[in-house]
């Protein structure tokens, strides 16, 4: 921590999008069709060791707040989908969330947007 | 605003004519409000650029899990527990959000992560201030969320397409994360006298490091002027305390606590208040490590990626094994 | 003994307290941001259940308290946890190994509450057990991956299969408060469900190339409140502090 200032990226070059080393957790692309039917939506990525383990770390990171019903977990090369029976256990204990949801908070209108 | 200091490597904004025929193409489709997406053609600054501002803000969301986490098995109710547990949960999705965004750009984050733990890449001062009481998880949530959003909402109109998105998702999520402060505010302002006086002292040791979060004044950089042209900085860091500023005030009085600033007062003719500047010399010190709590942020990140290699290494491991039976079998 | 009924809701309270809060003591520190984000989930709900078990024990104890005066201001004596989930978090693979443990009979046991003939614990049955589902799916994988990694990651799975293998036989004793509620079709006979849970994770073992420990040798005391471990006291100091330094406030 010597310098107040960030120093320059330069040692780096430009390497393709989601190509990991040997050491690292390859990258996913994450899609989640949404609740009311339509078609899968790109939502983000996510780092996995595999495609199981990206699905489940796509429904703990992108499906916090209920918002999905089926994943597909997309490497490179291959496309992975969580199977549809998998919707009970998987999706619904985020319904009672509630306070994830700003409205669970009164603020008085006093003070303001918030 | 998680991302402060950020220095661009131009001279200064080159004007169109000035630009060869890809540059010029490249800053009048940003003029034009059109976004650039990971393939497209990027000046190297930009590109280089941006891997700093959203790797800072990434490493800021990472880091910033720490001071809130600080009190989570602490947290005086079971519903309390659970909002705040939601809370810094979600701090870890915006940096992971943040990182890939960052990764778009030719960077892994391997490499980000590295250079957190190294100290070459810096994360926002806010987070090397210790949270002393229960009343500091209400002050974060409403200062320091209320000025990481001051700064973060016009970021959702950034040009490079992946950090807008990413912004976009955040932005969305965190709209509760302020209101969950100030709810924790109106209920220690409200209690007991020994609440009150957590609450007062919480809004005094929080009120200048959430000033500072918007870094100095940058009227004059030339740096801002040419991430403010690419649009990966929407606003000067002047405009965004003003309005902080403007819309914390009240909300402080509505609470019937003070601001610790003597020289605070509401100006009519420019319909803002005027009011002091932080220390920035105790900012400059943070910085540069010598904030209370840097030795013990980075040492906290840098145990748990040390502690977790052999799990991430365990698990790639066994992915490996999978794979290779997969094969034999098929 | 007190009623029946009130110590065994808190029983299932406590078990979802304590190691709800073990397990939110990651946040923050996990070994990867997906499995951060992951473990907290885990704590979520967790905590989540805790309210409902615990607040429907005080209203069955009808003494004026609530979930929080039950989770904030009883001391260890009165807490009624297995003494397994207050086993201090050690390293990810030992939490990992905890939590495989406990959700390979929290599952098989809820699923067995859903007939409870109280329509209250059958419901919060129900609820829970769609949580501990993905529980128990994401602790097997994580258990089986690293069992299976490298010799490192292997090495230290064994040894915390083997430091919390005495832990898991107080899950199936049963007593009198289990009897009572049994007798009247509340709540299933612990013993009952010792031969699945050996069978899944005998089969999960395998998979992870682990060696189940031969002695079954069980510390109890956890649930009955008769003798905790040390570290329960502290966990409750923590936990409590502000409640019990400040009494007459309220968050």
């Amino acid at each position: 921590m010597s310098s107040p200032e960030s120093s320059p990226y330069r040692e780096t070059h430009a390497e393709k999008h989601g190509k990991a080393r040997a050491t690292e957790w390859p990258l996913w692309e994450i899609f989640i069709r949404g609740q009311h039917g339509l078609s899968h939506r790109h939502v983000g990525s996510l780092h996995a060791a595999d495609a199981e383990m990206a699905i489940k770390n796509a429904r703990d990171v992108y499906t916090r707040r209920n918002e999905g019903v089926s994943i597909w977990a997309i490497p490179a090369e291959a496309i992975a989908a969580s199977s549809p029976e998998d919707k009970g256990p998987m999706y619904d204990p985020a319904n009672d969330k509630v306070y994830r949801h700003p409205t669970f908070f009164d603020i008085p209108d006093e003070v303001g947007a918030m | 605003m998680y991302a402060q200091m950020i220095k661009s490597t131009g001279k200064g904004v080159k004007s169109l004519d000035e630009m060869d025929p890809q540059e010029r193409a490249f800053q009048e489709r940003i003029d034009a409000g059109g976004k650039i997406e990971p393939k497209d053609w990027m000046p190297e600054g930009y590109r280089k650029n941006l891997i700093r501002q959203i790797g800072q803000h990434a490493h800021s969301e990472i880091v910033g899990q720490l001071p809130e986490g600080n009190w989570i098995t602490r947290a005086p109710t079971l519903e309390r527990k659970a909002i705040l547990l939601a809370k810094v949960q979600d701090e870890a999705g915006h940096g992971l959000y943040l990182y890939c965004a960052a990764e778009t750009l030719g960077v892994t984050r391997d490499q980000m992560t590295r250079d957190l733990l190294s100290g070459k890449m810096k994360y926002s001062s806010i987070f090397n201030y210790p949270t002393l009481t229960w009343a500091d998880m209400g002050a974060v949530g409403w200062l320091v969320d209320g000025a990481a959003i001051m700064n973060q909402v016009p970021l959702q109109r950034t040009s490079y397409g992946p950090y807008a998105r990413a912004m976009v998702r955040i932005c969305k999520e965190e709209s509760f994360h302020q209101r969950q402060g100030y709810d924790i505010m109106m209920k220690m302002a409200k209690g007991t006298p020994a609440q009150r006086k957590m609450a007062q002292d919480a809004l005094n040791r929080f009120w200048y490091p959430s000033l500072m979060m918007f870094g100095p004044s940058d009227k004059e950089s030339v740096h801002s002027a040419q991430s403010m042209a690419w649009k990966i900085k929407m606003n000067t860091n002047d405009e965004l305390r003003q309005k902080f500023v403007d819309q914390t005030v009240p909300q402080a009085e509505y609470l019937g606590l003070t601001v610790p600033d003597e020289h605070l007062k509401w100006n009519e003719e420019k319909g803002g208040y005027d009011f002091s500047e932080p220390d920035w010399e105790e900012f400059f010190d943070v910085l540069k490590g010598n904030g209370p709590c840097n030795t013990e942020r980075l040492e906290a990140r840098n145990k748990a990626w040390d502690n977790g290699r052999w799990v991430r290494e365990g698990l790639l491991a066994h992915a490996a094994k999978k794979r290779i039976a997969k094969l034999a079998a098929e | 003994m007190s009623d029946p009924l009130f110590e065994y809701l808190c029983r299932m309270g406590d078990n979802t307290l304590v190691l709800g809060h073990r397990v939110s003591e990651w946040c923050g520190v996990a070994p990867v941001l997906e499995e951060d984000i992951a473990l907290a989930n885990t704590a979520l709900d967790l905590i989540g259940q805790t309210q409902l078990w615990l607040g429907l024990a005080a209203e069955v104890e009808d003494a004026g308290r609530d979930a929080d005066a039950l989770a904030f201001r009883r001391d260890v004596w009165d807490f009624r946890n297995l003494l397994l989930v207050e086993q201090p978090n050690g390293d990810f693979g030992r939490t990992m190994m905890r939590q495989f443990l406990f959700d390979a009979w929290h599952l098989p046991y809820l699923t067995a509450l859903m007939d409870s003939k109280d329509a209250r614990i059958a419901a919060i049955a129900e609820k829970s057990a769609k949580e501990v589902t993905y529980h128990l799916e994401r602790s097997t994988d994580t258990v089986i991956g690293l069992g299976d990694g490298t010799e490192e990651s292997h090495n230290r799975m064994q040894a915390a299969l083997d430091r919390l293998w005495p832990y898991v036989g107080e899950m199936f004793v049963g007593d009198a408060v289990d009897s009572s509620l049994q007798e009247r079709g509340l709540a299933p006979d612990p013993a009952s469900l010792r031969p699945g849970y050996d069978e899944l994770v005998g089969d999960v073992f395998t998979a992870a190339t682990l060696k189940r420990p031969e002695d079954d040798f069980a510390h109890k005391g956890g649930k009955t409140g008769a003798r905790h471990s040390e570290h329960l006291g502290h966990m409750l100091t923590q936990m409590q502090w502000l409640q019990r330094a400040y009494p007459d406030a309220t968050w």
